[in-house]
C-alpha cells in the first residue's frame, strides 16, 4: 500500500516537473503596440497593424524567437495622445510587455515616451518627427525617415538642377507644419532661399488663391509642398490649373499610388523623395534592399489584397529590428534587448540600411531616400540620385 | 486683374460646395426645427457609395442613382429609428441624436468602405476654362448649376405645392397642423428623405473637386452649416448666398491677407453678421400670431 502511494507521488511529481518544464519552453514573449488603427491617421495605423499581425504569425509558425512564441497586444489610440498614454501605462503595468512598437503618430509618441523611459522598456516608434530621436533618449528608437531628411533630399536635388529659390505651400496639419519648419532650418545651411510660404487647411478643397500668389512671386524657381493626405493631390491639380511652369516637389508623405490616382495627369513631372519599397520592381537587381522590399510587398499584397504603403514597411522594420535584437541578445530581457537594438548594424529593411549607435537611434542616411519622378502615371527613378 | 478674377473663381468653387452642402440643412430645419448634424454624412454617403459602386463595375450614372437611393433610405431610417422614437424631446436633445447618428454613420462607413481617399471623374473633363487670364474647372460650374437647380426646385416645392405648404405648417405648429389633417409624421419623414437625397447629390457633384473619404462629411457639414446660418437657416436662397459669400471671403483673405487667417476671418465675419442680424441675412423672424 505504502509502496503504491510512493509511486503515485513520484508519478505526480514527475508530471508536475514535466508540465513545469513544458510551460517554460512555450512561455511567450509579450510585445505591445499602440497604433492609430482608426481615426484621422488610420491610413498609417491600418497597414501597420496588418503588417505586424502577418509577420508575428509567420515568425511564430517558424518556431518563434529564441524558442519562444511572440504574443502581440495591439491597442488603437485613434491618433489621440491621451488614449495613447493610457494604453502605454496599461502595456507596462498590466500586460507586462518586454518591448513596444508604435505609436503611428508623432503626437502620441511624444506623449508616451516618458512612460517607457521610466519603465525601462524599449519603444520603437513608427512616427516621422525628428524630435523623437533628437535629443537621443535611452529607451526610444524609431524606424521612419525624418522630415529633415526629406527636406535635405529635395534641396540636394534642387541644387543639382541649379535651382536655389523656392516657394513653400504647406499643410497646417502636424506633418506639414513640422516639415515646413525643418525645411526652413535646412534651407539656410544648404544655400536655398525660401522666397514665400503659403498654407492650406487639411480639408481645404481649393488652393488656387495661394498658388496664384506663388505664381506671381518673382524669382520662384521651384515649389515644395510639405503635407500629406488629400491636400497635396488638390495642390497638384490646382498647380496645373493656374499654369505654374516651375518644378513641383511633394514630400515623402504622399508616397503611395493613391496620390497619383487622385492627382491624375496633373501629377506628371512631380518629384518626391520616397523609400525603396514603392519602387520595389524598379530597383536595379544588385540593390541590397531589393529582395527585402519585393518580399514584403508580395506578402502584404497577398495577405490583404491592398497595395503596399511605406507606413506598413515602417512597422515591418520595427518588428524585424526588435526580433533581430532579441536573437542577438539571446534573451527577451528589456535591458538586454535595448542594448542589442542600439547595436543594430547593417540591418536591411524596407526603409533603408539601418546602422544604429548610442548617438543615432534611427540609423538611416540620406541614401535611404530615392528621388522619384512621376511619368505617365507611374514612379520612375531620377538617375544619379 | 487676372489675380482678382482667379480669387473670384476660387471663391465660386469653394462657395458652391458650401452652398450645396448648406442646402441640405434647409428642409429638415423647416419641417422639424432640427439642425441635422448628420447632413455631412449624407454628403459622404452619396460620394463614397458612388465611388464603390462604380469601382464594382456599374456605369457611373447608375451608380450615382443607386447612391442617392441608398442615402435617401438612410435618411428615412435616421428619422424612423432615431428621431421619431424620441419625439416630444426638446430640439436640443434631437440635435444630440443627429450628432450621435453622424458618428455612427462615419464609423460604419469606415468598415463598409475603407479609410482612404477617392475621387470621381468630373462631368466635363479636367481641362480648366480660361477666362481673362484666370482659370476655373468645368466641375465648379456643374456644382454651381446643381445648387441653382436645387434652390429653384425647393422654392417651387415650398411655395407652389400643397405638400410644401404642409411642411411649412408642420414647422410652424405641429399640433395645429395635425388638427387640420396633416400627417405630420409623414411630412418629417419626407423632409429627412429629401434632405438626404440633396446631401447625396452634393456629395456626388463635389467629389471630383474635394475628393471623398469616410470622414469628409464632418468639416463640410461645419462649413455648410455656417453658410446656412449666415444666409438665414431655413432659407434655400440664403444658404446659397451664405455659401458663396463664405467661399469668397476665404478666397480673398487667402489671396490678399494671408492663407493662415482665411478660416479665422470667415468665422469672424459670420460672428459679426449673426450678432447684428441673429436671423441671418435672409432668415425670417418667427412671427407668433395670436
Amino acid at each position: 500500500m505504502r509502496a503504491l502511494q510512493h509511486i503515485t507521488l513520484a508519478a505526480s511529481l514527475g508530471l508536475v516537473t514535466l508540465f513545469g518544464a513544458g510551460h517554460q519552453a512555450s512561455a511567450q514573449i509579450k510585445i505591445g503596440s499602440i497604433l492609430a488603427v482608426t481615426g484621422p491617421a488610420s491610413f498609417l495605423g491600418d497597414p501597420e497593424k496588418k503588417t505586424l499581425q502577418i509577420y508575428v504569425d509567420e515568425i511564430n509558425a517558424k518556431g518563434g524567437v529564441n524558442g519562444q512564441k511572440l504574443e502581440l497586444t495591439v491597442y488603437d489610440d485613434a491618433a489621440n495622445a491621451n488614449k495613447a498614454r493610457t494604453f502605454a501605462t496599461r502595456l507596462v503595468e498590466e500586460d507586462k510587455v518586454v518591448a513596444v512598437i508604435g505609436p503611428s503618430t508623432t503626437g502620441s509618441t511624444l506623449a508616451i515616451m516618458p512612460v517607457f523611459e521610466d519603465a525601462h522598456i524599449p519603444l520603437i516608434s513608427l512616427a516621422g518627427a525628428v524630435q523623437i530621436i533628437r535629443p537621443v533618449r535611452k529607451w526610444v528608437f524609431k524606424t521612419p525617415h525624418t522630415d529633415t531628411m526629406a527636406c535635405e533630399k529635395i534641396f540636394a536635388d534642387l541644387k543639382r538642377r541649379h535651382l536655389t529659390q523656392v516657394a513653400l505651400i504647406s499643410g497646417t496639419g502636424g506633418f506639414g507644419k513640422s516639415m515646413s519648419s525643418e525645411c526652413h532650418k535646412v534651407a539656410g545651411k544648404v544655400g536655398i532661399k525660401i522666397m514665400t510660404e503659403e498654407t492650406y487647411g487639411p480639408r481645404d478643397s481649393d488652393m488656387t488663391p495661394q498658388l496664384t500668389k506663388i505664381r506671381d512671386t518673382p524669382g520662384v524657381q521651384a515649389v515644395v509642398n510639405p503635407g500629406f493626405g488629400q491636400g497635396p493631390a488638390i495642390v497638384t491639380r490646382n498647380y496645373r490649373q493656374v499654369g505654374i511652369k516651375v518644378p513641383l516637389y511633394e514630400s515623402h508623405g504622399v508616397c503611395s499610388k493613391q496620390y497619383i490616382k487622385l492627382a491624375g495627369a496633373a501629377a506628371d513631372g512631380v518629384r518626391l523623395p520616397c523609400a525603396a519599397l514603392l519602387i520595389a520592381d524598379k530597383l536595379p537587381a544588385n540593390d541590397p534592399q531589393k529582395p527585402v522590399v519585393v518580399n514584403y510587398a508580395r506578402t502584404f499584397q497577398k495577405a490583404t489584397g491592398q497595395p503596399v504603403s511605406t507606413f506598413g514597411g515602417h512597422a515591418y522594420d520595427g518588428l524585424m529590428i526588435l526580433v533581430d535584437a532579441m536573437k542577438r541578445a539571446k534573451s527577451s530581457d528589456p535591458a538586454k534587448v535595448r542594448d542589442a537594438i542600439e547595436q543594430t548594424k547593417g540591418y536591411i529593411g524596407t526603409g533603408g540600411i539601418v546602422n544604429m549607435s548610442p548617438t543615432d537611434h534611427l540609423g538611416l542616411t540620406l541614401s535611404a531616400f530615392h528621388m522619384l519622378e512621376i511619368k505617365g502615371g507611374d514612379w520612375t527613378l531620377v538617375p544619379g540620385t | 486683374m487676372a489675380e482678382l478674377l482667379q480669387f473670384v473663381f476660387s471663391g465660386l468653387t469653394v462657395g458652391a460646395i458650401y452652398a450645396l452642402v448648406g442646402l441640405g440643412f434647409t428642409l429638415i430645419y423647416n419641417a422639424s426645427d432640427i439642425i441635422n448634424f448628420a447632413q455631412g454624412e449624407f454628403v459622404m454617403l452619396g460620394g463614397m457609395t458612388t465611388v464603390f459602386l462604380a469601382a464594382a463595375g456599374l456605369p457611373l450614372p447608375v451608380a450615382a442613382l443607386i447612391a442617392i437611393a441608398v442615402t435617401t433610405g438612410v435618411g428615412l431610417a435616421l428619422h424612423r429609428l432615431a428621431i421619431e422614437p424620441a419625439r416630444g424631446s426638446s430640439p436640443v436633445a434631437l440635435i444630440m441624436i443627429t450628432i450621435g447618428a453622424s458618428i455612427f454613420l462615419r464609423g460604419s462607413a469606415q468598415i463598409v468602405f475603407d479609410k482612404r481617399f477617392h475621387s470621381l471623374p468630373p462631368l466635363f473633363g479636367n481641362d480648366p476654362i480660361h477666362f481673362g487670364g484666370a482659370t476655373i474647372l468645368p466641375q465648379s460650374l456643374v456644382v454651381l448649376a446643381g445648387a441653382a437647380v436645387i434652390v429653384v426646385l425647393l422654392w417651387l416645392f415650398i411655395e407652389r405645392t400643397v405638400l410644401g405648404k404642409a411642411v411649412v405648417a408642420t414647422a410652424a405648429n405641429r399640433l395645429a397642423a395635425r388638427l387640420i389633417g396633416i400627417n405630420t409624421r409623414r411630412i418629417v419623414d419626407f423632409s429627412f428623405a429629401v434632405s438626404a437625397a440633396i446631401g447625396a447629390v452634393a456629395g456626388i457633384l463635389i467629389a471630383p473637386i474635394t475628393l471623398t473619404s469616410y470622414d469628409v462629411g464632418t468639416l463640410l457639414a461645419l462649413k455648410g452649416f455656417a453658410a446656412a446660418m449666415l444666409g438665414g437657416i431655413g432659407s434655400a436662397g440664403g444658404a446659397v448666398v451664405g455659401g458663396l459669400l463664405l467661399g469668397m471671403i476665404e478666397a480673398f483673405t487667402a489671396g490678399y491677407i494671408s492663407s493662415n487667417y482665411k478660416d479665422a476671418v470667415a468665422f469672424l465675419i459670420i460672428l459679426i453678421v449673426l450678432v447684428a442680424m441673429p436671423q441671418g441675412l435672409f432668415g425670417r423672424a418667427k412671427i407668433e400670431r395670436v
